[in-house]
């Protein structure tokens, strides 16, 4: 593995390391924003909050797509799994995402024909195979996944393969920035950008965050050294006075996306007008819905979902850790009544999720807890 | 589901469903290459994977980097390439 050297170096590290800590303005201090679930990952992973000064915070934001979706969309999608002509297909990180009645992976247990997939593909092949039932996709996810669940849908309507749909609970990553940034709480300064979301959308998308905002945001690579270096990178635009977006993980993401993808989620989705997120509550034209053109493979067309809402459970606080206002050691029941095992928030249940992160390297999770319980 | 794995093309399937057979340290699977241009991929070339589409192109350093982070997220890992085992798209 001669490549890997280079992103993992620990005297590169200590060397990023130093160059933050000279950046930081004595008396300052910098709070800034990994949005997506994978950064999340690699900071505790590699336990990256030891290299940064005291004066930078690191928040979690909403990028697990697992984590945001309301428990009243759980509740929908079970409503339609448990028709005894639907095989629902999800991936296996939706399984044990607890809605008001259980999660799929308890309703497979009572009778529901839920089968995991990895890919929606693997559920319109479902559908192939099995033509005297309904084959229904849980479609989950931001724009990384959504072109994947489009063009399956373009794929089942070329092949005229009448008995697959997708429940569409596609969301996207913009309008959920949006919210934050206009969250009265918030006091952030600014944002790690998430990788592969931004392979499909690029950068531009984020201007308004600079422009609007004053804020700067560096779309980041997962390795320690890419985020690392993003944060070095942030800290010199705000000593430099400058509010920019700034693309580290240029050997990945261009700075246009990717116009393929953007086509084919345009083609088959629009934005519904509302979404709720979980946490997060309703939030403008953050989620996509299936085109009319394409209403015979639209699950909420073809099926009566109930449109239930729930509200999250009292104890639950993944609302304030997806909008990084609180931490995951924070939270009332995480690690004692909450756990991956038995999950009461999704932020739990997702191995992007923030609390699983902090709960899977607990070293880091106990070193917290310590300091939190000092102050 | 959102980190992707990095995939080898091995081959490009001929048809209509733009397939392509990939490498992913060992498990040889077909994957959909739709989601990028025409002619962008050829076999020897390096893709990252995500829930069966090749969603960019990335050189093999970039791949082999993504490897062993993946490896390092352990369980997260090993469902992720279970699960694309038992894929069969084709």
């Amino acid at each position: 593995m001669r490549f890997i050297d280079e992103y993992r170096d620990a005297d590169k590290a200590r060397m990023l390391a130093s160059q933050i800590r000279e950046l930081c303005e004595p008396g300052r201090t910098y709070t800034f924003m990994e949005v997506c679930g994978g950064h999340t990952h690699t900071i505790y992973k590699h336990g990256l909050e030891d290299y940064l000064p005291e004066a930078v915070t690191l928040v979690h934001g909403p990028g697990c797509p697992v984590c945001v979706i309301p428990m009243g969309r759980i509740d929908d999608a079970m409503a339609i799994a448990r028709r005894p002509e639907v095989i629902m297909t999800s991936f296996g990180d939706m399984m044990r995402v607890p809605g008001g009645q259980g999660s799929f992976l308890d309703a497979k247990a009572a009778g529901a024909d839920i089968r995991m997939v990895y890919s929606p593909l693997d559920a319109l092949k479902i559908a192939r195979t099995n033509p005297d039932r309904a084959v229904v996709f849980m479609g989950i996810g931001f724009e990384t996944t959504a072109p994947s669940t489009a063009m399956t849908v373009l794929r089942a309507a070329a092949e005229g393969i009448a008995n697959f749909s997708v429940f569409c609970n596609h969301v996207t990553i913009i309008p959920a920035i949006k919210a934050i940034l206009d969250s009265p709480d918030q006091r952030l300064d600014g944002f790690i950008g998430p990788g592969h979301v931004s392979t499909v959308i690029g950068c531009r998308p984020y201007e308004f965050i600079a422009r609007e905002y004053g804020k700067p945001l560096v779309c980041a690579g997962f390795e320690p050294l890419d985020v690392l270096q993003s944060i070095y990178l942030l800290l010199r635009q705000l000593a430099e006075g400058r509010a920019e977006v700034e693309n580290q993980y240029t050997r990945v993401v261009p700075w246009d996306g990717n116009r393929r993808a953007l086509e084919v989620i345009s083609q088959v989705m629009e934005p519904r007008p509302y979404f709720e997120w979980r946490g997060l509550g309703f939030i403008s034209h953050s989620a996509l819905r299936m085109r009319e053109a394409y209403a015979a493979f639209d699950a909420e067309r073809i099926f009566e979902v109930p449109g239930v809402r729930v509200a999250d459970p009292k104890a639950c606080q993944c609302g304030e850790v997806l909008k990084g206002v609180l931490k995951p050691w924070e939270c009332k029941v995480f690690g004692t009544a909450c756990t991956p095992e038995t999950p009461i928030g999704t932020c739990m249940v997702s191995s992007e999720g923030a609390c699983a992160a902090y709960y899977n390297f607990g070293r880091f999770t106990r070193r917290r807890i310590k300091e939190t319980s000092r102050t | 589901m959102c980190l992707g794995i990095p995939g080898e093309i091995i081959e490009l399937i001929p048809g209509p469903a733009d397939l392509a057979t990939v490498d992913v340290v060992g498990v040889r699977r077909a994957i959909n290459i739709g989601l990028l241009g025409e002619g962008e991929v050829r076999p020897g070339d390096w893709v990252l994977v995500h829930v069966g589409f090749a969603m960019s192109k990335i050189d093999e350093a970039e791949a082999a980097a993504t490897l062993a982070l993946l490896t390092g997220l352990g369980q997260a890992y090993t469902d992720e390439l279970e699960a694309l085992a038992e894929s069969d798209i084709t």
